[in-house]
């Protein structure tokens, strides 16, 4: 089943073609990696895909509705955690998770349990009460995936989850993805960190608004003849034009 | 030097391309004065008034009629007793209770006394003071009538007595008190929110771990406001002058050397105010509620000084707006001299002194 | 003369202990890593060294001079460019140089040389704001207006977090020709794979410094034994293999799983641990197309290693 499908999704600001004509389609219950230089798009078609922009032209869809006509349905299935803002730092975690629930109108009796089951499930049971400005990133961190995804989503977009965190909550991290993932959740991610780039059952590379490349990591190094991402990244990218505009 | 000027053109860039900012650092204190004007000049029209006539003589109801027939009052109705007299201003029925001494006619006649007492609700000051000055008017005008005809000197005391504020004071009050309100604004808050700016964009960090003095800094940062705050000072004086008919009997000079002196001391706080917060919201609400509230609530502008419980009187005392309107109140309405505001020049010159020296003092060579 | 010098530096932020006592020589002309996560103390160090910050206690000498009594010395000596973009948006490029020139009471022409290479790739947008350039721009940007005075030591905190890799490489480039006009360069960084384009670096976690040495060094300083392993199913795989008692730590490393492994086998068997061992069991897991190689560490490894 697909879960999110871009057909010739297009966004131009004035002159400006920030997204060009992209087509992808993303399988239910993938890890689907997006990578792009600083500018390539990533962030515009993201926000398109989620509902919060309308395309110039084109059509997506995402979990099954229709990302210009019912954008309130998309945002109603879909998850998102970036880097930059997920959880309110003055509030405690539970009081976070609580409120994730109360806005995707989670009824507050189930809320309760999942605040639970959620906590069990990253081991932090003990910090129920606790503040999110004293947790350490590295569990600030899993803590946003766990309330992005805390109303059940189809799909969950993250934007640069793991920058800055240290190696070992990195990979604790993925594999909390993982998890996800198994669950039949959708994942769709960037990062600026090739070696994640493996970890993804799908990898696209966006260049200059286009996407360059898309196929599994194991295909992508066959196809660019490269030993990693990484080479295959400097090798797309390279070729970016507009990356100084 | 090249430092200094370098930065201080920076500072300029930063107004002047914030276009919003700058029109409202250029138009609010225009606006202000606009609208405290209106409220002065209002012409008022079909008042109601009330009258207790106890001598129900020829004067008094000849005094009664020109009061009727003018334009601006409406007579609604005569009183018994004086004892009605407050219930009918706690209705807010009437705007002036005009109150006339018993014996009237005869009193004016025999010993060329008589008394009129004119009262009005003081919590809009404005109006009260309109409305008591047009019936003072006409009752001078019937007095001169009267002395016309029998060549007698009569004397009419007209006692203006205000209810619930009962010193209101001269209308022309409101230019200096604008004055005082809007230097401080522009000054205090600017300078404040815009050195918190820096350190919330990061950019004081770089400063800071270059050569430039923090002196340089500081003063790059004040000089655009201090020009700013002169123009604004210009144009309110114009505006009052030729839009509102405020008379500037006073020496600009001493207009200016006082006006000057406030602005350091308006600045010196907004510098102490960025140092003690890093966010502009901060620095922001801190200018807004600690230094306008004030200015607005105790300087005078608003409630008049002498009728205040004893412990904010001597507040008021260190507010330095009200050492500013006063002065400028006396030299730009009375006429007074420098010589004759040199005690409020004085205190405003130590107030920026000490100001100034806290501040650069207090100004964080480091980020904490 | 060292460059810089660090003894028993310690910070406090009301209770939480930013920095725990780190010592450290930076030599002349050497790009020194700091490297490690965020909330590791990275910042707080580079504002102690560049006297934005006072230490709680311990001392730090930077090109002779004390960060607190020669505070002003230093501030004309050094360049610095803090983790988030710190230039003038609503100004241009040009304007923004040419201030940071006449703070540092010199002139563009004076040092254009030194920031020629760099600023060449800015320079057709010298009339555009600073808030209008792109990411990578900006940073070519503050790397020019942090060179412009010539500084001898450049303090670089997190240049390249949330950059883009070919950017990054192209940053590290930058760096690499600076070194060459003998500048010192103190460069703090989360992203590992950057350590090994230091001559020396730091390991940092939690406000102490884990090692202190050139990447190699590091690296050859590995002390336990590391095998690569892939499977037909990487996502099983790392869940079979840390069930296997003689497999201490087993971590995703992009298209492979890193596992350390303990080679004694518990009965006492003569023959250690080997490749053949773990493949029995992985295909008794049924995982197919199973390839196991021994590999040299890296630096994440050896961080890894180090923080546990």
């Amino acid at each position: 089943m697909k879960v999110i499908e871009a057909e010739n999704l297009t966004k131009k600001f004035g002159q400006f073609v920030a997204v060009d004509n992209i087509s992808f389609q993303v399988e239910k219950g993938e890890i689907f990696g997006f990578l792009g230089a600083n500018g390539a798009g990533k962030t515009t078609a993201m926000r398109m895909l989620c509902g919060l922009s309308k395309p110039t032209s084109g059509q997506g869809k995402v979990a099954g509705f229709d990302i210009e006509q019912q954008p309130e349905k998309v945002k109603a299935n879909i998850g998102y955690m970036s880097q930059k803002f997920a959880l309110y730092e003055d509030l405690r975690v539970w009081e976070n998770l609580r409120l994730y629930g109360g806005i995707y109108g989670i009824p507050s009796r189930e809320i309760n349990e999942k605040i639970h089951a959620a906590l069990a499930q990253l081991g932090i049971e003990n910090e129920k009460d606790t503040m999110v400005k004293s947790l350490p990133l590295g569990w600030k961190q899993k803590l946003a995936f766990s309330t992005a995804i805390f109303h059940d989503p189809k799909i969950v977009f993250l934007d640069e989850p793991t920058g800055g965190v240290d190696p070992l909550a990195r990979r604790q991290f993925w594999e909390l993805i993982y998890e996800a993932a198994d669950r039949g959740i959708t994942v769709f991610v960037t990062t600026h960190y090739m070696d994640e780039a493996e970890y993804c059952n799908r990898v696209s590379v966006m260049v200059d608004g286009k996407i360059e490349a898309l196929d599994s990591p194991k295909n992508l190094k066959k196809q660019f003849d490269a030993k990693n991402m990484d080479q295959i990244f400097h090798q797309l990218a390279r070729k970016a034009t507009r990356g100084n505009n | 030097m090249r430092q200094f000027i370098t930065f201080t053109r920076k500072e300029f860039y930063h107004i002047l391309r914030d276009r919003w900012t700058m029109l409202m650092l250029l138009a609010f204190p225009l606006i202000m004065i606009i609208l405290f004007g209106f409220g002065i000049t209002t012409e008022i029209k079909n008042s109601k008034i009330a009258v207790y006539d106890p001598s129900k003589d020829l004067a008094t109801q000849n005094i009664i009629k020109k009061l009727e027939t003018s334009e601006y009052f409406i007579l609604s109705e005569y009183l018994n007793s004086p004892d009605q007299i407050e219930l009918i201003f706690k209705e807010g029925k009437i705007g002036l209770m005009v109150v006339f001494s018993e014996r009237f006619y005869e009193n004016l006649i025999h010993t060329g006394d008589a008394q009129i007492l004119l009262i009005a609700d003081g919590t809009d000051p404005n109006t009260a003071s309109t409305l008591t000055n047009y019936a003072s008017r006409i009752i001078m005008m019937y007095l001169q009538e009267l002395t016309d005809i029998e060549h007698l000197p009569f004397q009419i005391n007209t006692e203006v007595k205000l209810l619930y504020n009962p010193t209101l004071e001269g209308a022309y009050n409101i230019v200096p008190g604008v004055m005082g309100m809007v230097l401080m604004l522009i000054c205090a808050l600017m300078t404040s929110v815009s050195i918190a700016r820096e350190k919330e964009l990061g950019t004081m960090e770089v400063i800071l771990v270059s050569p430039m003095p923090p002196l340089l800094i500081v003063l790059s940062k004040v000089v655009p406001y201090f020009t700013i705050s002169l123009i604004n000072f210009t144009n309110v004086l114009i505006l009052a002058v030729f839009l509102l008919g405020v008379p500037v009997n006073g020496s600009l000079f001493t207009l200016y050397l006082v006006s000057i002196i406030f602005i350091f001391v308006a600045l010196a706080l907004g510098l102490l105010i960025s140092s003690v917060t890093n966010r502009q919201l901060v620095a922001l609400l801190m200018s807004a509620m600690g230094l306008m509230m004030p200015v607005v609530m105790l300087s005078g502008l608003m409630f008049p000084i002498e009728n205040m419980p004893l412990i904010l009187q001597g507040i008021a005392q260190i507010i330095p707006a009200k050492w500013y309107i006063e002065a400028i109140r006396d030299v730009m309405i009375k006429g007074l001299g420098p010589a004759d505001v040199i005690k409020e020049i004085g205190i405003l010159s130590l107030m920026a002194v000490v100001l100034i020296g806290a501040s650069l003092k207090k100004f964080k060579i480091r980020l904490e | 003369m060292h460059a810089v010098k660090v003894h028993e530096i310690k910070r406090n932020y009301n209770k939480v202990e930013a920095l725990k006592g780190v010592s450290f020589e930076v030599r002349p002309g050497e790009i020194f890593g700091i490297i490690g996560p965020d909330g590791a103390g990275k910042t707080t160090l580079f504002r102690i060294l560049t006297t934005l910050l006072l230490a709680d206690s311990g001392t730090a000498i930077v090109d002779g001079n004390d960060v607190v009594k020669d505070f002003k010395e230093i501030r004309k000596k050094v360049g610095y460019m803090p983790g988030r973009f710190s230039l003038y948006q609503d100004l241009t490029v040009e304007e923004n140089l040419t201030i940071f020139a006449s703070i540092f009471k010199t002139t563009i022409e004076e040092n254009y040389h030194l920031i020629k290479d760099i600023y060449q790739q800015i320079e057709p947008f010298k009339n555009r704001r600073a808030g209008a350039l792109s990411g990578g721009m900006k940073q070519k940007l503050a790397l020019s207006c942090a060179l412009i005075h010539k500084p001898v030591i450049l303090f670089l905190d997190e240049p390249t977090t949330g950059v883009d890799p070919v950017s990054r490489k192209e940053f590290w480039e930058m760096l690499a020709n600076l070194k060459r006009e003998g500048i010192t360069i103190l460069v703090s960084t989360p992203y590992m794979d950057e350590a090994n384009l230091c001559d020396r670096i730091a390991l940092i976690r939690e406000g102490s410094f884990l090692k202190i040495d050139s990447p190699q060094n590091i690296v050859n300083q590995y002390s336990k034994r590391l095998w690569s392993v892939r499977s037909n199913d990487m996502s099983r795989l790392l869940k079979d293999l840390r069930t296997h008692k003689n497999i201490m730590t087993c971590f995703a490393f992009g298209d492979t799983h890193h596992v350390t492994v303990n080679q004694e086998k518990p009965s006492g068997e003569e023959d250690r641990f080997g490749f053949k061992d773990l493949k029995d069991f992985l295909e008794e897991k049924s995982h197919s197309e199973i390839e196991i190689t021994a590999i040299d560490a890296g630096i994440e490894d050896c961080f890894m290693e180090l923080a546990n």
